[in-house]
């Protein structure tokens, strides 16, 4: 499990399950655990998934269908889209820690290429 | 939202101590309330009025609109934080004991947790460790259809493992219509399944709030929040 839980949790379970969907370990068009299934699965509180759920469903990466649950969606894009916008956040990431070592921005090109091609820094 | 407890301006005053100094709080239902602060803060005594067991010195206390006596001591369910099981039972004995004393109790239930717990109930509660003795309580408690489960120290004096049985009691046991509140001040471990938190310190409520906001609001988890507030009482 290993939440930071300085984010809410909510926002976490969020994250968890979108990078389920990116690495295909979520199919499109499978179907959630129900929210009491997941919350005994993270040790959670079941509002907290309930929250989770609403939030991916608004941000259209699932839909609910009544009575049978939650589905990951069947489009395309919305899948590829995450996984530009999770890429996103590593980059931010990444270059903000380079930049905190005192890399400049040609340095940081410079040692990614280099690791990228020698497998080594 | 409908609401199943309220405690307004509740005071407890002990022989020469001032317990608690004007408690207020509001929970509705489907809610895992968790209720924390140091030791002598107060926790114990707020617990023991919800659940009737004292009253409070001035303040009302309200469970669905009623003062806590016959009929609200049916709803509510108490988990002490002290042993209140005869010595010279058997586990079954002590369920025995429960369905005895309250209708709401379902045996068949309390028999599955037992069988989560690993607790087999032919052995003697005094021969029950801490934690296994914590277990039989929990489960005990648990298995009553009640409105309202006050859980105090459930974690207290248990090794990791029986704490992730304890909670994923809890959250087996959750139901929309009932609320659970719990003392604790292990607040790391089991901070994930609050809905409210409330910070207890010296008979106040010094903070509360809906635990994801207050994640939010100051990037912070509830354990870095506690130790920080009462790093300064």
């Amino acid at each position: 499990m290993g939440y930071d839980d300085k984010a809410p949790i909510y926002f976490q379970i969020m994250n968890d399950i979108k990078k389920d969907i990116i690495t295909g370990k979520l199919k499109a068009g499978s179907k959630l655990p129900s929210v009491r299934e997941m919350a005994e699965a993270k040790r959670v509180n079941p509002n907290t998934v309930q929250r989770a759920y609403q939030e991916l469903e608004r941000e259209g990466v699932t839909f609910t269908q009544r009575g049978m649950g939650t589905f990951v969606t069947e489009d395309t894009t919305v899948i590829n889209n995450l996984k530009w916008e999770m890429s996103k956040g590593f980059i931010i990431d990444f270059i903000a820690n380079m930049k905190s070592l005192g890399f400049s921005e040609t340095d940081i090109t410079n040692v990614l290429k280099d690791y990228l091609e020698k497998g080594n820094v | 939202m409908d609401t199943l407890l309220q405690i307004k301006n509740v005071t407890k005053n002990y022989v020469g101590k001032r317990a608690l100094k004007g408690v207020n709080l509001t929970l509705g239902y489907g809610k895992i309330l968790g209720l924390m602060g140091p030791n002598g803060s107060g926790k114990t005594t707020l617990m023991k009025i919800i659940v009737g067991l004292q009253k409070p010195s001035s303040g009302e206390v309200l469970i669905t609109g009623q003062a806590p006596g016959v009929h609200t001591k049916s709803m509510v369910s108490f988990l002490p934080d002290v042993n209140h099981l005869y010595s010279w039972m058997k586990v079954k004995d002590a369920m025995a004991f429960y369905k005895d004393f309250f209708p709401d109790f379902d045996a068949v239930k309390c028999s599955e947790m037992l069988l989560f717990m690993r607790l087999d109930a032919s052995t003697n509660v005094k021969s029950l460790s801490k934690g296994m003795m914590e277990k039989l309580n929990l489960s005990l408690t648990l298995s009553r259809k009640a409105k309202l489960y006050v859980l105090d120290e459930p974690l207290g004096g248990v090794d990791p493992v029986a704490r992730e049985q304890i909670i994923d009691s809890i959250l087996k046991n959750y139901r929309e219509d009932s609320s659970v509140i719990i003392s604790t001040h292990l607040v790391n471990d089991i901070e994930r399944l609050f809905d409210e938190v409330a910070f207890i310190s010296d008979g106040n409520i010094i903070l509360y709030g809906d635990a994801e906001e207050l994640r939010q609001e100051h990037a912070k988890s509830i354990d870095e929040l506690y130790r920080e507030v009462f790093q300064n009482v």
